[in-house]
């Protein structure tokens, strides 16, 4: 079966008074059927970028400049980036749904949640005002908010975790295939996070939709992806399974993040930031983008950038050509890498 | 705890902040005393009380009751050379590395100014010798690399790193460091945390950071004590490893539970400690008794809803406010013996059903 996503080789552009800013380059990834995929990455990877490119919400200075998104459902494929203003209407939100990573700012403050729904009903052709109503309390009850009180606030009466999820409910209103998550849980507190993530586990169950989400947080991806991809410096520089990915990394920016994120509970095993900072995507260093901060980096690491292949584990990719030397010192124990380390 | 009393103590202070809806107490009878070279972490939810108390400790916010005493002196009643050097000893590095440092000036301006005013440098020169000796101790080498840079060129860590230096100026005995890291990105948080461990390490600076990730505190704090704050009171007190693996407050040991852990295996399979309730209550109607009781699978009628409970020492390091966990040590300290407080997880969550 087709995968329900495919991203292949997507290129995105800002032009800026420095020149051209390429935020995301030859990304490549799918997301299966059912599956929930993270992506992972710190501020200026091109997370957000490559999630906003996916729904074609890029603002005006940035273009795609090369690449496809495939998007399949019921056995037909379209490429996103052919779709013209009225395809992509129905596309976005029927197909595809994105959650922005700021519950407060997605809303409109000066209309009542109610409001908001229907405004969304309304521009996707829904005009019976009573179904969108009765919609409207069936998603919000699957989220376990009130209905009655919650569609009559405006999105400042309500709390952090309940504006994220009328967000998830509103996202749901015309059951997408596929939800798209920014930062689902940064800014909330611990307990609102462990519901965040409860609810979108038990959504994902009870109505079979696909999860991408876009997270700088590792602990998101340990507890709901089933694949992740690491991106760096615009390039998706890892594709693994989520316990290949913690347990087996073979690309040394992953085994960096994964360090440098302490564990609450468990042994601390060998904690360590990743020395430098990430680099100018204006003007990126050759080569590999991550050999001036890579304690395995060699000459042969500036020469080419590396592309992403097939490493000793089934459906796990790495751009690295260290991948071997990585995985002598790793190996393939289920043990977190910090752990493995110390 | 070497040589008797406390750097620096709050005991039994409350802070009152009057709003248009009413009178809240942001912080509510805290009490707690660092020592020379101690690290302890303030750890809670937004609202809990933990950037006030951060505050206090500084000396920015008065009290509406209680003290404030630094070397036993209480800084509120202190005047003249005693409040300088309260003020020279205790500083607060701010959580927003972009909104402290200002824009106009220079790395070195910024850190001249505070060794010109305290007279820690007489000259310009002396200024900025002293800079780069500061730049050099904050790991932005080499400093002649940074002198001259403007806050905009610099990236949040060093931003951070030059907020730290600035701290230093003054050779503060304690060092408040309010969410110090969460604002710089996850690949750097640890040596920030390092650079505040070594100038404890180093110079025998007392460190408090106030964060609300708990990865965070259980990393920097692993030496020190976690101080768990909810809704202005602190609800425990503990060294962060036994806090870690045994929380006695039913509090710390949702939170514990709740949070998600970078390592798949572990995060999917931990034990949780499930609440009767999502809803904070707000701090104008703040329940009767322990204001957890209404969330809490463990509290009891009649007396969690009435009887405030105190931060109680239940043996060792460790202190805990909740009637329940108190009675339920103590009893388990007289049957064992002293400091045996290994109660695994699986009972408190047995005897409330299944969990998540």
């Amino acid at each position: 079966m087709d995968p329900i996503l495919s991203v292949q080789e997507l290129s995105v552009e800002y032009a800026t008074r420095r020149g051209a800013l390429r935020a995301a380059r030859d990304v490549s990834f799918d997301v299966e059927s059912g599956e929930t995929v993270a992506i992972i990455g710190e501020s200026g990877s091109g997370k957000t970028t490559l999630a906003v490119a996916l729904v074609r919400l890029l603002p005006r200075n940035a273009r795609v400049s090369a690449g496809a998104i495939r998007f399949t459902r019921d056995g037909i494929t379209r490429d996103v980036l052919r779709l013209d203003d009225e395809e992509l209407r129905e596309f976005r939100w029927r197909e595809c749904a994105l959650v922005f990573q700021s519950a407060l700012n997605a809303f409109n403050p000066v209309i009542d949640i109610w409001s908001q729904f229907l405004d969304t009903a309304r521009a996707h052709g829904m005009k019976d005002t009573k179904a969108v109503r009765d919609r409207s309390f069936e998603l919000l009850d699957l989220v376990h908010l009130d209905p009655e009180r919650v569609l009559r606030a405006y999105p400042h009466e309500l709390s952090g975790g309940m504006r994220q999820r009328v967000l998830i409910a509103l996202g749901l209103l015309l059951h997408p295939a596929l939800l798209i998550l920014d930062e689902p849980t940064t800014a909330l507190d611990i307990l609102t996070q462990r519901a965040i993530i409860d609810l979108l586990r038990e959504l994902r169950t009870k109505l079979g939709f696909s999860m991408l989400f876009i997270s700088h947080d590792l602990s998101l991806a340990a507890e709901l992806a089933d694949r992740v991809v690491t991106m760096y410096a615009g390039r998706a520089v890892e594709r693994a399974g989520v316990e290949d990915l913690f347990y087996r990394p073979r690309h040394p920016y992953s085994i960096g993040l994964l360090r440098a994120v302490p564990r609450v509970t468990g042994a601390l095993g060998s904690v360590a930031s990743i020395p430098g900072s990430p680099p100018d995507l204006i003007s990126p260093p050759p080569g590999c983008p991550y050999h001036p901060r890579c304690p395995l980096a060699i000459d042969a690491c500036l020469a080419a950038v590396p592309p992403l292949l097939p490493v000793d584990m089934p459906r796990h990719d790495a751009a690295c050509i260290r991948w071997q030397e990585v995985a002598r010192t790793i190996g393939t124990a289920e043990r977190h890498v910090a752990e493995k380390l110390a | 705890m070497t040589n008797g009393s406390p750097l620096i103590r709050l005991v039994h202070v409350t802070r009152e902040f009057k709003t248009p809806a009413g009178v809240i107490k942001a912080v509510d009878d805290v009490s707690l005393d660092l020592d020379r070279g101690e690290a302890i972490c303030l750890v809670g939810e937004s609202g809990c009380g933990k950037t006030t108390t951060g505050r206090l400790l500084a000396g920015l916010l008065r009290p509406t009751s209680g003290e404030l005493l630094f070397e036993g002196n209480d800084v509120w009643r202190s005047r003249g050379a005693d409040q300088v050097r309260f003020r020279r000893a205790v500083q607060l590095v701010h959580q927003d590395p972009y909104a402290s440092l200002n824009p106009v000036r220079t790395v070195e301006q910024v850190l001249a100014a505070p060794l010109r005013h305290h007279r820690k440098a007489q000259t310009a020169k002396q200024a900025r010798a002293a800079a780069r000796s500061l730049l050099q101790r904050v790991g932005l080498t080499p400093p002649d690399d940074f002198l001259h840079k403007f806050p905009h060129q610099l990236s949040g860590g060093q931003r951070q790193r030059v907020s730290i230096a600035r701290a230093l100026t003054v050779d503060p005995r304690v060092i408040v460091a309010d969410e110090a890291v969460s604002m710089v990105d996850v690949s750097i948080r640890i040596t920030l945390l390092d650079l505040l461990l070594g100038l404890r390490d180093e110079f025998g600076v007392s460190i408090v950071l106030i964060t609300h990730d708990l990865a965070v505190a259980r990393y920097f704090g692993r030496a020190g004590r976690i101080a768990v704050m909810y809704l202005g009171r602190v609800v425990e007190l503990s060294a962060t490893q036994e806090l870690i693996d045994d929380p006695a407050h039913p509090y710390a040991t949702a939170l514990i539970g709740a949070i998600p852990e970078a390592d798949p295996d572990l995060t999917r399979s931990k034990q949780r400690l499930p609440l009767k309730s999502a809803d904070v209550p707000s701090l104008l109607r703040l329940p009767p008794g322990c204001s957890f009781h209404p969330r809490c699978p463990r509290a009891e009628a009649g007396l969690c809803d009435v009887l405030v409970p105190a931060l109680t020492p239940i043996g060792g390091t460790r202190s805990v406010a909740c009637h329940v966990a108190v009675r339920e040590r103590t009893a388990l300290a007289a049957a064992t013996g002293p400091f045996r407080f290994d109660l695994p997880w699986v009972d408190i969550d047995k005897s409330e059903g299944s969990a998540g």
